[in-house]
């Protein structure tokens, strides 16, 4: 029996590395997170006001059902939902109301979508469905692309 | 396949881009390629300060607001910086009036620069730059949507930039003063591209030094930069002078390995090089908290709603950027360092490894800017229409309404930015900490400190966008 050549090792221990990570990589952008939330409905009132939404935040959980009352409390506002593509526009004095069911999870920002005054673009706030996949999959993703860079590194040092 | 150590510390794999591509070699090396560029976007530049003042105050329907913080911007970060480094330089009209006025003249052939004074010498690094992006910066939100306030902006860069040609030789302005230039100069060492001599011996062994002085054919070189020594694009403004006054054709535009500047040996990095790179990563930080954040009244004080706020606002920024950020990594630097037992001066190892910092505040920069011009890109359309927002319909787009791009990708992109900067820059700092020595493991024990920073500011960033 013939032993592989030290160069040919290093190779097949290379590739071995790889697929390792990649498999890693798969498991992590794939994997199902689990949500043990029994769903339920949210019945919120959003204010918008030059320039914020009360509350700025909502944390829901996949599968909620989400009825919003959107009122505006000094000008025209609008309630645009990234994402899930909501639009409305809400004048002051009538409320508007709507309804989705947070299938999608993550971050999305919602923000006013009728120019309101000068800090428009920046009037915004955010619907967090979770568990939030998408945050822990990168957190996780930026944790072995720093230990695979730093291991890839050691090895080939002490090769 | 190579791997990260196996690569020699020179670099290797350049193309000339110009000797395959000889139509636009010919436009690079005609003396009308420059001002011809700046002359073209100074129509647009002047367009935008005339709508700042005289148009709508609505900052989404003035093209003052809309072309130069939500087009330009990302046309700047997105492609320009990261794809061709200081491109934006070779083009940018706020030095050109300075620089006519300068020359006496737009294109003059072989016309001698007039002789300014030289720059003070201590003042030769990029702390006024640092410290004019920290003053807009303080004011950016007003900036940002104000048509009025971003119009007296460009007048003030414009104005300083003539106040500087008349008073300091070449292109001082640009150089040192430019708070734009700064930023752009720093990104512009990941870019795949720059512009080098083919052989430094040809340019010791040649007498005349034409690049320096220029010939019939071209000026000196206007950024005071000489090409025979230029081993990294910061200072290089890409004007392309030296192109044309070369008679020995030594000067050449290179297609290279990505970030081929960051980790090679570098005796001249200087700190205030290194608080470029940590005032702008932590600046990438900041900007998605405050204007993407919920947080209304961190935004209204930082739109100076309220002086006191303003004051709040500004203490915590300049804390935050000058003092906060910079400490801690000074810490990570010094805890490595010590780990590995170099002998470099700690101070030295903090500007080089802060060159480790630079891919990842460019992607964090991209990120920002991607997500700004995908929400609110769609009204460049309107004010192509109606630049000024006096009810025009120039091409019939001036009812065109507000509409997110990819509103649902964009975290998942701007994920994938972040982690593509975060690998990048982890690699810069382990290449520093090879280089930096004691052989074997020392080096990496040095640069895994600052690795770690890199990923506490990946995740914060990745908390700011999707957390």
């Amino acid at each position: 029996m013939t032993l592989p050549a030290p160069a040919e090792t290093s190779r097949r221990s290379m590739i071995a590395r790889r697929a390792f990570l990649l498999l890693l990589v798969l498991f992590v952008l794939l994997v199902p997170i689990p949500s043990f939330h029994t769903p339920r409905t949210h019945e919120i009132t959003i204010d918008a006001a030059q320039y914020e939404f009360s509350p700025a935040r909502l944390n829901v959980n996949r599968g909620d059902t989400v009825q919003v009352t959107l009122v505006a409390s000094d000008v025209v506002h609008g309630f645009y939902l990234d994402g899930y593509e909501i639009d409305s526009r809400v004048e002051p004095g009538v409320a508007e109301q709507f309804t989705f069911a947070a299938d999608r999870p993550g971050k999305f920002r919602y923000r006013c979508s009728v120019a309101c005054g000068s800090l428009h673009p920046f009037m915004t706030g955010e619907l967090v469905v979770g568990p939030n996949e998408p945050f822990w999959r990168a957190g996780a993703l930026a944790l072995i692309a720093v230990g695979a860079t730093l291991l890839s590194v050691r090895k080939r040092r002490s090769a | 396949m190579k791997t990260l150590i196996d690569r020699p510390p020179t670099d290797d794999g350049r193309r000339d881009v110009l000797a395959r591509m000889p139509r636009l070699r010919r436009i690079v090396l005609s003396r009308a390629f420059q001002p011809v560029s700046m002359l073209l976007l100074l129509a647009p530049f002047v367009l935008a300060v005339v709508a700042g003042l005289l148009g709508t105050p609505a900052g989404n329907r003035n093209f003052g607001i809309v072309f130069v913080w939500i087009v330009w911007w990302a046309v700047l970060m997105v492609l320009l910086v990261p794809g061709l480094g200081r491109i934006w330089c070779t083009v940018c009209p706020i030095p050109a009036p300075g620089e006519w006025i300068q020359r006496r003249g737009i294109m003059r052939g072989g016309a001698k620069l007039r002789t300014g004074r030289r720059w003070p010498r201590r003042l030769r690094n990029m702390w006024v730059q640092n410290a004019g992006f920290l003053t807009l910066a303080l004011f950016s939100t007003v900036i940002l949507t104000r048509p009025s306030v971003s119009a007296v902006v460009l007048i003030g860069l414009t104005g300083t930039a003539v106040a500087v040609s008349l008073l300091f030789e070449k292109r001082t302005f640009c150089r040192y003063v430019c708070p734009i230039g700064g930023f752009i100069g720093l990104y512009s060492m990941v870019a795949p591209i720059e512009l080098r001599v083919r052989d430094p011996q040809v340019c010791v062994d040649h007498r005349s030094k034409d690049c320096i002085t220029g010939n019939e054919y071209g000026y000196g070189c206007p950024w005071m930069v000489y090409p025979g020594k230029l081993d990294r694009n910061l200072d290089c403004g890409l004007c392309t002078e030296c192109l044309r006054t070369c008679t020995m054709d030594n000067v050449v535009i290179n297609l290279r390995r990505p970030g081929a500047d960051l980790a090679k040996p570098a005796p001249g990095r200087r700190i205030d090089e290194a608080f470029k790179a940590l005032i702008m990563l932590a600046c990438s930080i900041i900007y998605p908290a405050v204007l993407f954040g919920p947080w209304a009244t961190v935004k209204e004080w930082a739109a100076v709603e309220s002086f006191g706020g303003w004051l709040i606002y500004a203490a915590a920024f300049l804390a935050a950027t000058l003092v906060v950020v910079p400490g801690l990594f000074w810490l990570a630097v010094a805890w490595g360092h010590k780990g590995s037992g170099s002998d470099l001066p700690v101070r030295r190892a903090f500007n080089d490894y802060a060159h480790a910092l630079i891919p990842l505040g460019l992607a964090a920069w991209i990120a920002f800017s991607v997500g700004f011009a995908l929400t609110n890109g769609s009204y460049a359309l309107g004010t192509i229409s109606d630049p000024l927002g006096w009810g025009w319909d120039l091409v019939g787009t001036a009812d065109v309404g507000w509409t997110p791009y990819l509103s649902g990708a964009a975290p998942t992109i701007q994920a994938a930015i972040l982690l593509g900067g975060l690998i990048f820059g982890v690699r810069t700092a382990l290449r520093i900490g090879l280089r930096h020595g004691p052989p074997g493991p020392a080096g990496l024990r040095a640069a895994a400190p600052v690795a770690a920073f890199l990923l506490a500011a990946t995740l914060l960033l990745l908390w700011l966008y999707l957390g």
